[in-house]
């Protein structure tokens, strides 16, 4: 077969083309240059190290300065994918993802993955090609008022007027997608501003008088926090993705040894503090740890980082941690008494806030030993619940199995990503993470198809770091063309497919919820082999490797972890049976939870 | 559910009152009155909104407004504390035998009559909304042939203003 060699590649993935940018050099006496010359000379400056894209009529005259760029431009076979790629990127670098499509159905494909960083506040700048001027509001040939589409779902987002005004307002999209609460922005550009003659200069006045975020938070409040934690018999450190987005987890784990409280992370925190650290007591919500959820139902103070009281996690609202009070410090005013009341709301910055704690906690703090029964009542939950599956009878392959022997065979320090449903919540719970930036997925949003391009564009960010997707035979059936993308830019990324034939998490409910009347959930992908994934793989220009049986396991892994040059599809054909547990079914309360099919944990909680 | 009068100081840039808009509509709010225009500065515009809500769901939205890149500073007026105004257009039936009766009740509530025809008065008023109403009550008698209503402005009383301060760099 002709797969792309190294010789043969658009691009090599490796650390030297996408070194980082040095800071722009200022440009004083304008240089004339046009509008797309603005732009492309604008994110050199902004120091944009990749885009991901795909041109068209509207964005075409942007696509030949960039010809001539070092901005590295990866050619995407679905606007979706650019999108989901810049999260990826975003993710696993911390820096701002950006992609680039043109008007109207150009655009409009990338509005769920706009949407996708809306929810999970990931800082990415989507530019668009627009009509010319004149045409706007004609109905003109790939028209779309993408600016009013994506109001609900952008942080900000700007219709450009005068190729003038492109320098500052790109400066603009990227400080407030990188600021405050991240999340994406959209530069919308009509083509004839493209065309226009302008002046190039650098840097720009940032002109945006309404957007003030606050980043430290007021002393009065910490102490008021400080003076709860001291109280309190029952603590919870409650930990969200922004403490990641604020990389403050070294500050999170001084707080938690310091105070001894246990802490829980989030799905969107996983990675935060160290899955093997004694305090850690996973993950709360839907498919979270029976002590996590149990914990946060009986605790007398949630002390909440950067989370936002997502359903997921809460249950039934008005039964969730009824005993509690709730010390909440987020970034965003607007997450806090959104859904749960606040008895010390703190706005601030979660490193600065976790900072500010530990200085106001040091005096009185005393350790795990201060909260003795409490930890001996958690440690029990532990021993008695703690996350398993059991094996099919069927003699069919476990999926938990799969992705617990790759989580320890791949190792803690490479980057997870995963896409929606059970393989999602496995990979949660199976994979043991101890890193920041190890584990992506699309949390708010849940969007399936997620996996694939996020990975691509995670390993365009991180090329040094194994990178595995763990997806679903559903969602990747959804955007597995990026695969194209990585084989022929260099982009060796690893997708373990857990097919299991179906639309698992839906036919989990359908099993629990609708007497196993199993409409619309079978894929054939078992019955049918149709797609067969090893020779969809190769016809994507990767490399195929399948696994039917629990022996072959590890050795499958293994050669996949010694492919270097060639993204790695393996069709892991396991059970449809399986279940994701525990489980908080939806709308029920916490007190719910459901430690397996008919088995509901016994808590003895006289001594509380 | 109160009346809630929020004035709202804005970037005078297109497209900020459907963003503005936008998110009543998107927590299903329904907005009672909306006013814009121009302030002292020419860079910033005032929108005044007045909605029905409980004081928590307006908590929420006012947070939201608060998030708007081009919202520059939220004030909610206190009715007690501020005045507030309206202004109605009225056409009026008013033949040869009632229009001396619909001229007196013009004149009591210090309105104008700002267009004439044989039939018909076209009555110019401001005021705030209860007076406007008992204006109305007192017209419907005659027949009411079309009317026209701004939305509620509204100041707050005595010297301070909210336009001024350091929350608007932009001013």
């Amino acid at each position: 077969m002709t797969r792309p060699t190294p010789e043969t590649l658009a691009h090599r993935a490796n650390p030297a083309t996408v070194a980082a940018a040095s800071p722009a050099p200022a440009v004083a006496s304008p240089v004339p240059t046009s509008g797309a010359g603005a732009l492309v000379r604008s994110l050199e400056a902004l120091g944009v190290e990749v885009l991901f894209g795909i041109p068209g009529g509207a964005i075409l005259p942007a696509y030949d300065p960039l010809f001539d760029s070092k901005v590295r431009h990866i050619l995407v076979r679905h606007e979706q994918g650019a999108g989901h790629a810049a999260t990826g990127y975003a993710q696993a670098t911390g820096k701002v993802g950006v992609c680039i499509a043109t008007s109207g159905p150009g655009a409009t494909n990338l509005v769920t993955p706009i949407a996708d960083a809306y929810m999970d506040s990931v800082p990415m700048v989507a530019i668009t090609g627009q009509v010319a001027r004149p045409s706007i509001g004609t109905d003109a040939f790939q028209e779309a008022d993408i600016q009013g589409i994506t109001l609900p779902i952008t942080k900000h987002n700007f219709l450009v007027q005068t190729p003038e005004e492109l320098p500052r307002i790109l400066a603009e999209a990227f400080h407030l997608a990188a600021t405050g609460r991240p999340g994406p922005v959209l530069v919308d550009i009509p083509k004839d501003v493209l065309q226009s003659p302008t002046t190039f200069t650098w840097p720009p006045t940032l002109d945006l008088p309404g957007y003030r975020p606050t980043l430290h938070p007021h002393g009065k409040q910490i102490r008021e926090a400080a003076r709860l934690i001291a109280a309190a018999k029952r603590p919870v450190l409650y930990v969200g993705g922004g403490v990641l987005k604020a990389g403050a987890t070294d500050g999170l784990r001084k707080l938690a040894e310091l105070t001894g409280i246990p802490v829980i992370t989030t799905l969107m925190a996983l990675g935060a503090f160290p899955d093997s650290h004694p305090q850690h007591l996973g993950m709360p919500g839907m498919h979270g740890t029976v002590p996590a959820v149990y914990a946060l139902q009986k605790s007398d103070l949630l002390i909440t980082l950067g989370a936002r009281f997502d359903d997921r996690v809460t249950g039934k609202l008005d039964s969730f941690a009824p005993d509690a009070k709730v010390v909440h410090a987020d970034i965003d005013p607007a997450e806090i008494g959104k859904n749960r009341h606040a008895d010390v709301p703190i706005v601030g910055d979660a490193r600065h806030v976790i900072d500010e704690l530990i200085a106001a906690v040091s005096a009185s703090a005393g350790g795990t030993a201060q909260y003795e029964s409490w930890w001996a009542t958690l440690n029990e939950l532990r021993d008695r619940y703690p996350l398993g599956y059991e094996e099919p009878t069927d003699g069919t392959l476990a999926p938990q199995y799969v992705i617990q022997r790759i989580g320890e065979l791949v190792g803690p320090d490479a980057i997870y990503v995963a896409g929606v449903g059970q393989h999602q919540m496995w990979a949660s719970q199976f994979i043991k993470y101890e890193k920041p930036g190890t584990w992506l997925n699309s949390g708010g949003a849940g969007t399936m198809g997620y996996a694939v391009p996020a990975a691509m564009g995670a390993k365009v960010g991180r090329p040094d770091v194994a990178v595995w997707a763990i997806d679903g035979d559903g969602c990747f059936q959804m955007t597995n063309q990026e695969l194209a993308t990585c084989a022929l830019e260099g982009i060796p990324v690893k997708i373990a497919v857990i097919n299991n034939g179906n639309l698992g998490m839906v036919r989990q409910w359908q099993t629990l919820f609708y007497d196993g009347r199993y409409s619309n959930t079978e894929l054939g992908t078992h019955k049918h082999r149709i797609p067969d994934f090893v020779k969809l793989a190769e016809a994507l220009g990767c490399i195929g490797l399948r696994c039917e049986s629990k022996d072959d396991v590890d050795k499958i892994i293994k050669q996949a972890m010694e492919i270097n040059d060639a993204p790695v599809v393996i069709d892991f054909t396991v059970g449809k049976d399986a279940m994701v547990w525990p489980m908080v079914a939806a709308g029920t309360s916490n007190d719910e939870i459901m430690f397996a099919r008919d088995v509901r944990p016994t808590f003895e909680e006289d001594d509380l | 559910m109160n009346k809630h009068t929020l004035s709202v100081l804005v970037e005078n840039k297109p497209g900020v009152l459907a963003r503005v808009s936008g998110l009543f509509s998107r927590r299903s709010f329904n907005i009672d009155s909306l006013a814009v225009g121009e302030t002292e500065n020419p860079d910033v515009s005032r929108i005044t909104i007045v909605v029905n809500a409980d004081s928590s769901p307006l908590e929420q939205v006012t947070k939201q407004l608060n998030k708007l890149v081009n919202v520059l500073k939220i004030v909610e007026l206190d009715p007690q504390q501020s005045v507030q105004r309206e202004l109605l257009l009225v056409k009026v039936r008013a033949d040869r035998a009632q229009r001396g009766q619909v001229l007196e009740t013009v004149e009591l509530f210090r309105a104008k009559v700002i267009d004439v025809a044989p039939d018909t008065l076209t009555i110019e008023a401001t005021g705030n909304p209860d007076k406007l109403d008992a204006l109305l009550r007192d017209l419907e008698p005659y027949g009411i042939k079309e009317m026209v209503q701004s939305g509620l402005v509204a100041i707050g009383r005595g010297s301070r203003s909210i336009t001024t301060g350091p929350a608007l760099r932009a001013a």
